[in-house]
């Protein structure tokens, strides 16, 4: 889709990867699930991100089918579900983080059965209004641009391509033809957390999609310890860690999917290991 | 009439370039499995242009499955119902069962000319698995099969029937661990072998081109009663039934017949304990267009759009979508969707016991259920075709327990 017919975008995650150039280290974003375990310590643990050291945060959609995931986050994604997580009210959340955080950018993941159950007009209407910056949506290749990818543009929510492994040079002009703020590079072939990341691999592949690209390029799939997302934020733009993270909640959780008190405090301890990790990185 | 003109008016066409009927299908799978997806495409195309390809499949329907299945008219039940004459294609005659094995054959090839060495199923009832683990026995290519482990424990001899095989059967922890949890885990072990291996999917369901492929292998099945009927009556029966889970053996008998216009052709979802309930499997009438592994369907869903675990006494109906192509085929209103509860299908399974001593799967018990509601009020030259798509052994025990024997 030519740039000119994109709608404006929030501009926040152009500025943030701006920032980290001057800065000089790569960046660290980090996911985890709406509504995990219950929606008042999702938002406590979303909205203490920032200052943890995470520099773009990824909030997941549950949905009961998540299929390019691993345990770890197809447990989350129950746990949530099971407390009556909803859409809307993932969207709420990200309003309430938008309102304490107008400039670290916020994206949303998930699977596209949600989005198109609510409606996809009305749901970047909404997205847009709660400050959300981006999507990531798994089950939406370039084939289906026009369900999704397309209209989000125009409406100036910026839709962000994955390429894996399999996306060869000759597949890699149409992922990024429509690609938006940054290119999600999933860093091995498999399911999420499931396969220890390599960062010399990591770096060729980032070398190559740089080649079709000037977009950043932030890679995740596998990364489980603030050494790896030092390695990798040197490699690429930004680490994406989820499944990692998303452990801590399940850590913490009781028989019944209840959170205990110092659940937001563990997880942000950790983010702030990997932040430090992060911060050793150098572009 | 122009060539174009004819194609606009059949309804054997679709799918159109990005696999779409209509609204329905599509690929939306993770970038991961698209360029796998894409070569499966186009080793298809490949292999349908190979007189080779066509043979090999002829060859092992007609030497090792047992193809062609009979046309049998049904007489005692159709004289028990007193109204239309009813005949069953004998799909349970099949090696393994049940039709499974028509497109197990024909993917299971395409998988040796791509060159893929191993080979992953999903199973609900384990009738797909079955035919997959057979196969692989026969071409000596090692097979993982997922099956939900709630399916795992009501299915046990076909779990067994699948280690005799020598496939190794995993069972499903995730989600609600049934039929839909299995496909969501196969997917996600292709995703994590791409290179090596080819998943055999078992309905005419999943991102494109499995709907077009396995409806192209099951429609052997109407091709076959389509001469057999004209051997036996001299014209075309004047309805076709059958059951529908994802859809494939309904796919393969109506597909052959959908430009036949004096064919009424109905498909029969599971009910479960009933559709007002809210417990039974039928998504063309409880539930509404979403997108669930890898395509547009029909689907049973909640407000939120989150997936809703279905019911049916059938494992091999409880699936919560339904194949593209039957999605767009009920919107275009060619073919009739209708639904029978578990207890219609276990009159039926017992009465075809009974009176034609052929001991039918639950599955199809479904599409006799139906065909037991409509045939008393029908004319006796009204012929019906009824797919019984596969056998009863495997069901004995829970039916045995349904009605309360201890075995």
């Amino acid at each position: 889709m030519p740039i000119a017919e994109r709608g404006a975008d929030s501009g926040r995650i152009s500025a943030r990867f701006e920032a980290l150039k001057v800065e000089g280290r790569g960046g660290l974003v980090t996911f985890i699930t709406a509504g995990d375990p219950d929606c008042d310590t999702s938002l406590e643990i979303i909205k203490g991100l920032p200052a943890a050291g995470a520099d773009i945060i990824e909030i997941g959609m549950p949905f009961t089918d998540p299929m390019a995931d691993g345990p770890a986050i197809q447990a989350s994604s129950l746990r949530a579900l099971t407390n009556g997580q909803t859409l809307a009210k993932t969207l709420k959340m990200a309003k309430a983080f938008r309102e304490g955080d107008t400039e670290t950018p916020l994206v949303l993941m998930g699977y596209y059965n949600p989005i198109y159950s609510y409606g996809v007009d009305r749901f970047l209407n909404d997205a847009k209004e709660c400050g959300v910056d981006g999507l990531i949506v798994v089950d939406l290749p370039p084939e289906e641009d026009e369900e999704l990818c397309i209209p989000a543009l125009k409406a100036g929510v910026n839709f962000i391509r994955l390429a894996t492994p399999t996306t060869d040079d000759v597949r890699l002009p149409t992922v990024l033809a429509n690609a938006s703020g940054f290119v999600y590079y999933v860093s091995i072939l498999g399911i999420t957390g499931t396969r220890e990341i390599e960062a010399d691999p990591v770096a060729e592949a980032v070398a190559r999609i740089k080649r079709h690209t000037d977009l950043p390029i932030v890679v995740g799939f596998g990364i489980t310890s603030p050494d790896q997302a030092q390695s990798i934020a040197s490699a690429a733009d930004a680490a994406v860690i989820g499944s990692a993270i998303v452990r801590k909640v399940e850590d913490r959780v009781d028989d019944n999917g209840k959170a205990a008190p110092e659940t937001a405090a563990a997880v942000l301890e950790y983010v702030g290991e990997l932040a430090a990790g992060v911060r050793k990185s150098t572009r | 009439m122009s060539d174009a003109t004819a194609k606009a008016n059949s309804y054997r066409t679709g799918p159109d370039e990005g696999g779409h009927f209509g609204l329905y299908g599509g690929r939306f799978v993770a970038e991961t499995l698209m360029p796998l997806i894409l070569d499966v495409e186009t080793a298809y195309e490949a292999a349908k242009a190979d007189p080779g390809y066509q043979a090999d499949i002829d060859y092992y329907a007609k030497h090792y499955v047992g193809r062609p299945s009979p046309l049998y008219y049904a007489k005692r039940i159709t004289e028990h119902l007193g109204g239309a004459k009813i005949y069953f294609k004998r799909d349970e005659l099949n090696h393994t069962g049940s039709h499974k094995i028509n497109n197990v054959m024909g993917q299971i090839l395409l998988a040796r000319r791509m060159g893929k060495t191993r080979i992953i199923a999903e199973t609900g009832a384990g009738q797909h698995g079955v035919a997959t683990a057979t196969a692989c026995a026969l071409f000596d290519m090692p097979c993982k099969v997922y099956m939900g482990s709630v399916d795992v424990e009501r299915q046990s001899p076909n779990v067994f029937r699948m280690k005799l095989l020598g496939a190794e059967v995993e069972a499903v922890e995730s989600g609600s661990k049934t039929l839909k949890d299995a496909l969501n885990e196969a997917l996600r072990d292709w995703v994590a072998n791409v290179e090596d291996t080819f998943y055999i999917i078992g309905t005419v369901a999943g991102p494109h081109p499995y709907p077009a492929m396995v409806r192209d292998f099951q429609s052997v099945i109407g091709n076959e009663t389509k001469q057999q009927m004209l051997e036996a009556e001299g014209r075309l029966p004047d309805q076709l039934v059958a059951c529908i889970g994802g859809g494939s053996n309904a796919m393969g008998l109506f597909h052959p017949f959908l430009d036949d216009e004096s064919v009424t052709i109905t498909g029969v979802e599971a009910a479960g304990h009933g559709i007002e309930t809210g417990e039974h499997a039928a998504s063309l009438t409880g539930g509404r267009p979403g997108v669930l592994h890898g395509n547009r369907m029909y689907l049973i869903q909640d407000d939120d759009g989150q997936v809703v675990e279905p019911y049916s006494i059938s494992a091999g109906l409880d699936y919560p979508g339904i194949g593209p192509e039957h999605s767009w085929l009920k919107d275009t209103g060619r073919v009739d969707y209708v639904s029978a509860t578990d207890k219609d299908a276990l009159e039926a399974f017992q009465l075809c016991s009974k009176l034609e001593g052929i001991i039918p799967a639950l599955e199809p018990s479904h599409a006799l259920g139906h065909v037991m509601k409509i045939a008393p009020d029908l004319p006796k030259d009204h012929i019906i075709c009824m797919n019984l798509c596969g056998r009863g052994d495997k069901d004995v025990a829970t039916v045995a327990g349904l009605l309360g024997v201890e075995l």
